[in-house]
């Protein structure tokens, strides 16, 4: 080394992964909190690693999308912890049948949750305290479905005097958590530049393990002019372990403003629910290339279809 | 153009539009929130027609000023920023009014959308979840959406309670103050809870709807009141915003057909 700066000076950790390396980090039994929001910029490459690898027994907390159906009939999920499964929502609604199917079949189990409990699960085990009050779930049937849900006393007397009950929504610890952002610099902090953050920050800050994909790369101190503003730097370095660059990573769920929902793929993919042989092609066919680059090579490769929207 | 001629061009859709508008009657300077297509469409004609200050999403992550149900991305007007995170912040604050939709719905107005049949552990038919609706319920106000009324929507006890009625709400006392399910619109008419012990009450059907109609297709026993009065009709100015502002390609005619 000639160069007296870059001897003196220790070199920042290089955190750069490939989608393989990421998973060879997780364990059967983990639990793996997914990024994104129903079928919306979910780490889809991290998944597909996830399904050619012999992970197993992992339980997912996520605000589910088509990544719980696929992982679910793959036999990669034992337990789920959500508020809801849908590929869409609001007047495009539909449900996801490999999900629907795992659940009747009693072959995953579950924690329900209200999607807000979800929120503050992850507050609680990103702040590191064991639950947090809540007057949601209070008269509904939750209890049912997650009996491990417990009542807590506020200590301090309401406005009429008397001393709520309230629900102790529990910290909800990841051992690793999987997001998929727009942009990135070298270094993992990470930006969002759609809509909606969701709940990806939440999701690295109660993990163990963290790991951001994403569309592209940039070099540090470049990452607000690639974002487009500061107030989009929403991921730090600190609460990032891995990074992955995997541009059309989120395949086929959307990626606002890279890219919107692959809707003719998606539609393929919940039509394989109703067959199993179906599944199997589509398992075959799609989600089982050595590498994310060979899966986006085939995706290149297909025919133009015309968009029926 | 004489009253008959202007009711023949007056759909059951938007009699329900009508309908939903008229839940927010009053709301003030909330978030409306109702979810669904005539929902929404009822919602931004509550606005544009006589409740102004409301507040109404993008469906997305933002709040919007457009009378228009689904207007186009780059022409959103926008009101200020309401990703889903913030959306939790709104609803605890109660400045909330929701219209969900329900998979089944009883006399007190509990809700399921979560799951039919089977036990806790194991669903027959598995729904979407619980969503949002235990949060919704015991923070805000909430109203109810069915497209298709029938006997197994409207059901003496639902599978699994997601959104809690007014049984529920009442076992709890104080720490359900919050608690109000104010409507259910169909497509045949309008019920509230309005009565003694709020168990559900026929607040008044579609115009062409009979009440033998409704009773067989509601699975429990409704209050039916010695009048029952007839869904007002829009307004001329309403009818104009539903079919040249809010909705001029007539998606809520297509969620509601007409009858016959």
């Amino acid at each position: 080394m000639t160069d007296e700066t870059s001897e003196t000076r220790p070199q920042p950790r290089d955190k750069r992964l490939t989608e393989d390396e990421v998973v060879a980090q997780l364990r059967p039994g983990m639990t793996i909190g997914i990024g994104g929001w129903g079928s919306r910029r979910k780490p889809m490459s991290l998944v597909r690693a996830i399904l050619r690898s012999d992970l197993t027994d992992l339980h997912l907390v996520t605000f589910g999308g088509p990544e719980v159906g696929m992982l679910c009939a793959a036999g990669k999920v034992s337990h789920l912890t959500f508020a809801f499964v849908a590929p869409d929502v609001g007047a495009a609604a539909v449900l996801e049948p490999h999900f629907r199917a795992a659940r009747q079949s009693g072959a995953i189990s579950c924690t329900e949750l209200d999607e807000g409990m979800l929120q503050l699960g992850l507050m609680a085990a990103a702040w590191r305290v064991p639950f947090l009050p809540t007057r949601v779930g209070l008269g509904s049937d939750l209890p049912l479905v997650n009996p491990e849900l417990k009542t807590v006393r506020s200590p301090y007397p309401g406005p009429d005097g008397v001393q709520e009950q309230l629900y102790a929504q529990p910290a909800l610890p990841l051992d690793a958590a999987l997001v998929h952002l727009n942009v990135a610099d070298e270094r993992g902090n990470a930006a969002f530049t759609g809509p909606d953050m969701y709940f990806d920050d939440l999701m690295l800050e109660a993990a163990e393990h963290r790991f951001v994909s994403t569309e592209r790369i940039v070099a540090s101190g470049e990452l607000a002019e690639a974002a487009g503003d500061v107030t989009r730097l929403r991921v730090s370095r600190m609460f990032v372990d891995g990074l992955v660059e995997s541009p059309n990573g989120a395949h086929p769920t959307s990626c606002d403003p890279d890219y919107r929902r692959d809707e003719a793929f998606q539609k393929t993919y919940l039509g394989t629910a109703k067959d199993q042989a179906l599944w199997d092609a589509f398992r075959s066919d799609w989600l089982s290339f050595p590498t994310e680059a060979e899966y986006q090579a085939a995706l290149a490769a297909r025919p133009a279809v015309e968009d029926a929207s | 153009m004489s009253a008959t001629d202007l009711s023949d061009l007056i759909s059951r859709a938007d009699v329900c539009a009508v309908a939903v508008a008229e839940c927010f009657r009053g709301d003030g300077e909330i978030l409306a929130n109702p979810i669904g297509t005539i929902p929404m469409i009822g919602g931004r004609l509550a606005r544009a027609a006589f409740e102004p200050d409301l507040l109404m999403t993008d469906g997305e992550a933002a709040l919007i000023a457009n009378d228009e149900a689904i207007p186009a991305s780059e022409d959103r007007q926008f009101e200020t920023y309401n990703p889903y995170r913030r959306m939790f912040d709104v609803v605890w604050s109660g400045r909330r009014h929701v219209m969900m939709g329900a998979t089944q719905v009883d006399r007190y107005g509990n809700q399921n959308i979560a799951g039919l049949g089977g036990t806790a552990d194991r669903p027959k038919v598995q729904l979407l979840g619980f969503r949002g609706a235990p949060g919704n319920t015991i923070n805000n106000t909430t109203s109810y959406w069915v497209p298709a009324h029938g006997p197994r929507v409207f059901v003496e006890a639902v599978d699994v309670v997601t959104g809690i009625g007014y049984d529920r709400a009442a076992k709890l006392g104080p720490t359900a103050r919050f608690h109000e399910i104010r409507r259910v619109v169909s497509n045949l008419g309008v019920f509230d809870f309005e009565t003694p012990d709020h168990r559900m009450r026929v607040r008044s059907l579609h115009p062409g709807v009979t009440i033998e109609e409704v009773v067989t297709a509601t699975g429990f026993e409704l209050d039916i009141p010695d009048d029952i009065p007839v869904s007002r009709l829009p307004t001329p100015e309403e009818l104009r915003l539903l079919t040249e502002v809010i909705d001029p390609t007539g998606t809520r005619n297509r969620e509601v057909p007409d009858p016959n």
